[in-house]
């Protein structure tokens, strides 16, 4: 790696006039923030589903980035013998479904476990649905369909980029206001609410826990279906570890935005789909995704509620 | 219930311990090679080179004896740490001699297990010189990366008048990071030219940013030796943002993943490898044939017939093995060992000998080719002799 | 059944196992996979036991462990390599700058304390988070530390991220079980100490610890240390064990490996962590392997049976003692002469009595 000194700074784009200078530096700079917006998005939806099951369970889904990966093989699967109309409704519902046996097949039985065991269980499912891909795929990269308008390149200025680029933060915007409805204005969402503020209370007061919990994982893995059409037609390839990655990042970014905090989730993941991009461009590219996790840790220790956490949790 | 399950597992086991019987002589070759992991795709292809030498010539004759070649192939799963237990298996199996592996680092954590027990390797394709360096057992029958690295460079100043180069590395990977070290190398230090260099690490898909500083830093040539799985992703990233600057790349680029990847996009893509497409027609037809007419062939081939350059080198090291059993007159592998050293072969990548220093191939040329994005196949471009 | 015999027994038992294993080598090939399997089992022994102590008797839930591995792997392989081999090993850093080696031992102690000293900087702002907060903190630095020793500013003292390798490895199987038997009894002793005692405190409840008069803060940093140096010695052996090492093996999924190893042999057992991790490994990379070949009974293709395989089934075995086994292979019960003494004398005291 060579470290160059960060382009926004470049001496040489000094000595041009101030106009030419900030065109360059729009030009120059753009991809990288455009980049950043779109990944953001993308981990944002993810990470919704870390910081709702969290929230209510206590739970670090760690085989949530694994569904991620799932819902893209089921994708390029589903697209070599379906129209796309087909294969995208297929792709939710089967995500969904996935999420949903998950919880109730790996994590219900473990309930009264202590907390330590229900996440190791979910290494063990991700253990599982890594090694399940590899089988399926045979080890070999999957190219992911391409979605027609959204695979498309399209030019903002001086920079060019894919169409999934832009839509992606739109989009995610979109679902997480009709998400925030769902759960100030409906009955469900008013039982979720309940279960994150007092799990016991809730039982008592007869909401149904069961049927909460597994609305939540399905939600979750809705948006991560989603996330991943979104995710995989930027990067079009899909291996049996393509959802670590994200997952982690999505996670971190729950934690920073504060966990159990859906616009905190959101925020959290631009800003880390941002900064990384930033590292990036600044040449420090060995530390890429360390520096995610530097973050993490720097927010744990000066503000372990997050950003946008309210509560005083047990955690410190 | 418990009983009647462990009965089952009991009768599995057994079946699993019986299985191998087989009348005449046989003598085993081991295929220490990826099929999942990182290079997972470039080592089944590999393999499908090996698998297919062994379908066209399934017997030797050894001191006069005939002799069934069997394969034992195991996965390393491109892990160094994974590596050793593989190669492990291979040993109890009794093998003669191994081949393989994709990727130099797998190959130089097994190298150790395979000098205890005395049984020689001949790397197909792996290219870091650290492989043979020191000792009597790895031999190899590709070129080593300071050749290719400087074929590399050389390509890019004589035909791009490149004076800057963005290199581009896969942190962790020796093939990627060693390569990338001797381009630049000669890059700079013989062609005087600029590299910028930077690494992206494991598990990485986002390829925009990597790509945006080759546009910003003004580089004339991408220079991204990598494995299959990180090339798909930055072609995809390097047509998304239009990028018209040329990608250089090494062997393992070699691949029908990078013309599916490549089909219809506006990139110039030019690669250096061991083999060029239609240079032995026989070869071609029968081998494609061949992996057409069995579904899991196709699909550990990619999806249809294209001849990797590295097949062709897993079907060349097949019959290099050969002719080492033979000239040693026996399966004892240190009698194979000895032999290797002396071993000449004329195969479909062209004529295999090895040095004696290190063992390892003598080649002096490689061959250049570009992806045509229209046809979706390899264009010859010609042949870069070292300067 | 007194103290004394049940001491003398074990230590019997211990060098017949011992014997066994050195008999094992004299017949078997040097590189048979056996051997191979019975290395790497009794390395991860160390490391999980190490990880037990910190999971399993102190109740702080640490996912670093393969970052404190790579730091002893690291450490080892950069102090021992032959300084006539560095040149070669260090070809792109112009030999590196550490132009010593020290012998084998000085080597894997210097691996355990490096990592323990890490723990000990990683500590100061980790440990104050609780249960899965730790966990992420642990498992994010494990990445930053990953990084940064892939870093090429660093190359002349890690190599960048290539590989090291010439460094001294085993000449015998002895010597990892050596070191491992000395590693884990020391932990033993600690666990049986006052310092255990007061680990468990913490474990079963944190307030009524600190309350009793244990410094929280003390006693887990010091948990979290001694956790780190074993797992340090234990990156030392791996790396012997691998003869090369590689920033990049160090990956979060190894440290998933040990925990599921710990878990498998019940959180709180030293001796359960030492049988899962030669059942894990062995299963995993031995026993199973043929379910990664396609195999013929008469004409009949066995279904399913292709690449990859061996490790599905090998997930769902490990999904199905998660889910149904939570306790473990031995819970939080010890493998002792005198249970299994216990355990014989009311069985059979149970069958004369119903004659």
């Amino acid at each position: 790696m060579v470290l160059q000194p960060p382009n926004f700074l470049s001496a040489q784009a000094r000595t041009f006039d101030e106009r030419k200078v900030s065109m360059d530096f729009i030009s120059k700079n753009l991809p990288y923030l455009l980049a950043g917006i779109s990944v953001g998005g993308q981990y944002a939806l993810i990470a919704i589903g870390y910081t709702m099951v969290y929230g209510i369970l206590r739970l670090i889904n760690f085989a949530h980035g694994d569904i991620f990966m799932v819902a893209a093989l089921v994708m390029v699967y589903a697209s070599a013998s379906f129209p796309l109309y087909v294969t995208i409704p297929l792709v939710l519902v089967s995500t969904v479904l996935i999420g949903f046996v998950v919880e109730r097949v790996a994590y219900k039985p473990l309930r009264d476990a202590p907390r330590m065991s229900i996440m190791i269980s979910a290494i063990g499912v991700s253990y599982l649905l890594q090694n399940l891909a590899l089988y399926v795929t045979g080890g070999l990269a999957q190219i992911y369909p391409a979605i027609p308008l959204i695979s498309n390149s399209v030019s903002i200025g001086p920079a060019t980029t894919k169409v999934v680029t832009i839509v992606t933060p739109v989009l995610t915007v979109l679902l997480v206001i009709l998400l925030m409805w769902l759960i100030n204005h409906t009955k469900i969402g008013m039982a979720m609410r309940a279960v994150a503020n007092d799990f016991e209370t809730s039982r008592l007061m007869g909401v149904k826990i069961n049927s909460v919990i597994s609305m939540t994982f399905i939600i979750g893995s809705f948006l991560a279906a989603v996330g991943s059409m979104l995710y995989f037609t930027n990067y079009a390839s899909v291996v049996p570890t393509s959802g670590a990655m994200p997952g982690l990042k999505a996670f971190v970014a729950a934690v920073f935005g504060g966990i159990g905090s859906i616009p905190g989730a959101v925020i959290g993941a631009f800003i880390i789909g941002i900064c990384e991009n930033i590292i990036k461009g600044l040449g420090w590219t060995t530390f890429s995704d360390a520096f995610t996790f530097a973050l993490l840790i720097v927010i744990l220790i000066v503000k372990p509620t997050g950003l946008f956490g309210e509560r005083a949790t047990d955690k410190v | 219930m418990k009983k009647s399950a462990a009965a089952a597992v009991c009768a599995v086991l057994a079946l699993a311990c019986v299985m191998p019987v087989s009348a005449a002589e046989t003598v085993k070759i081991g295929v220490y090679e990826p099929a999942s992991g990182d290079n997972g795709a470039g080592g089944k292809q590999e393999t499908l080179g090996i698998q297919y030498a062994n379908s066209v010539c399934p017997t030797v004759e050894i001191g006069g004896t005939e002799y069934d070649v069997e394969l034992a192939i195991v996965d390393n799963e491109s892990s160094n740490e994974k590596g050793p237990t593989a190669a492990s298996q291979l040993v109890s199996e009794g093998v003669s001699v191994v081949l393989g592996s994709y990727g130099s680092g797998v190959s130089i954590a097994a190298s150790d297990i395979f000098e205890q027990a005395g049984v020689p390797a001949i790397g197909v394709t792996c290219t870091n010189p650290q492989v043979t360096e020191g000792n009597t057992h790895y031999f190899r029958i590709c070129f080593l990366d300071p050749f290719q690295g400087t074929v590399l460079a050389n390509f890019a100043a004589d035909n791009f008048e490149a004076k800057k180069a963005y290199v581009l590395t896969k942190l962790g990977d020796d093939y990627s990071v060693g390569l990338g070290h001797y381009f630049q190398e000669a890059f700079e230090n013989e062609l005087g030219g600029e590299v910028v260099a930077e690494t992206f690490p494991e598990g990485n898909a986002d390829f925009t940013s990597y790509l945006t500083t080759a546009v910003n830093e003004g580089a004339d040539v991408i220079f991204a030796p990598t494995s299959t799985e990180a090339a798909q992703l930055i072609i995809d990233a390097a047509a998304a943002q239009g990028i018209d600057i040329p990608i250089l790349a090494g062997d393992t680029w070699d691949s029908n993943v990078i013309l599916n990847a490549a089909k219809g996009k506006d990139l110039a893509i030019y690669v250096t490898t061991f083999y060029q497409e239609g240079g032995n027609e026989e070869f071609d037809t029968n081998i494609k044939e061949w992996i057409s007419g069995d579904s899991t062939n196709l699909a550990n081939n990619g999806g249809d017939d294209t001849v990797a350059a590295v097949t062709a080198m897993g079907y060349d090291a097949y019959f290099v093995a050969l002719e080492a059993l033979k000239a040693a007159g026996s399966t004892d592998p240190a009698a194979v060992n000895e032999a290797i050293w002396d071993v000449t072969y004329s195969g479909v990548t062209g004529d295999i000998s090895f040095d004696s220093e290190n063992g390892d191939a003598a080649r002096d040329s490689a061959y250049v080719k570009t992806a045509n994005t229209e046809t979706g196949a390899w264009d010859f471009v010609g042949v870069q002799q070292k300067k | 059944m007194s103290r004394r015999t049940n001491m003398t027994i074990s230590a019997l038992l211990l060098l017949a196992l011992f014997g066994l294993v050195l008999g094992l080598e004299r017949m078997l090939p040097p590189t048979h996979i056996a051997l191979t399997v019975l290395k790497k089992g009794c390395i991860y022994a160390l490391v999980a036991v190490s990880m037990n102590l910190l999971n399993g008797f102190t109740g702080l839930f640490s996912l670093g462990q393969a970052g404190f591995m790579l730091i002893g792997a690291y450490t080892y392989g950069i102090l021992t390599i032959p300084v006539a081999d560095r040149a070669s090993v260090y070809q792109y850093f112009d030999g590196g700058i550490i132009q010593f080696s020290v012998p084998v031992v000085v080597g894997l102690i210097a691996a355990g304390a490096v990592a323990a000293i890490f723990a000990w900087l990683i500590g100061l702002p980790v440990l104050r988070l609780k249960s899965d907060y730790l966990a992420i903190a642990t498992l994010g630095f494990a990445e930053i530390i990953r990084a940064f020793f892939q870093w090429d500013k660093l190359g002349r003292l890690t190599n960048g991220s290539n590989l090291l390798r010439k460094f001294p490895t085993f000449n015998s199987i002895a010597f990892p079980f050596v070191v491992t038997v000395i590693c884990i009894g020391i932990m033993v002793l600690i666990i049986n100490s006052s310092y255990g005692r007061a680990f468990k405190a913490i474990r079963d409840d944190e307030i009524a610890a600190e309350a009793m008069g244990i410094n929280l803060a003390k006693h887990k940093r010091m948990a979290f240390c001694i956790s780190s140096f074993f797992a340090g010695v234990g990156g030392g052996l791996l790396a012997m064990y691998q003869t090369s090492i590689q920033a990049a093996t160090f990956r979060s999924s190894m440290t998933y490996e040990i925990l599921l190893i710990v878990v498998i042999g019940g959180i709180g057992s030293v001796t359960g962590s030492c049988i899962a991790s030669f059942l894990f490994i062995a299963s995993s990379e031995w026993w199973l392997r043929f379910l990664d070949t396609e195999m013929y009974i008469g004409n009949f293709k066995v279904p399913l049976l292709r690449t990859g395989f061996r490790k599905v089934v090998f997930s769902v075995i490990v999904m199905a003692v998660v889910l149904f086994a939570r306790r473990g292979i031995m819970g939080n019960r010890e493998f002792s002469v005198s249970g299994i003494y216990n355990f014989f004398k009311k069985k059979f005291g149970r069958k004369e009595a119903a004659k």
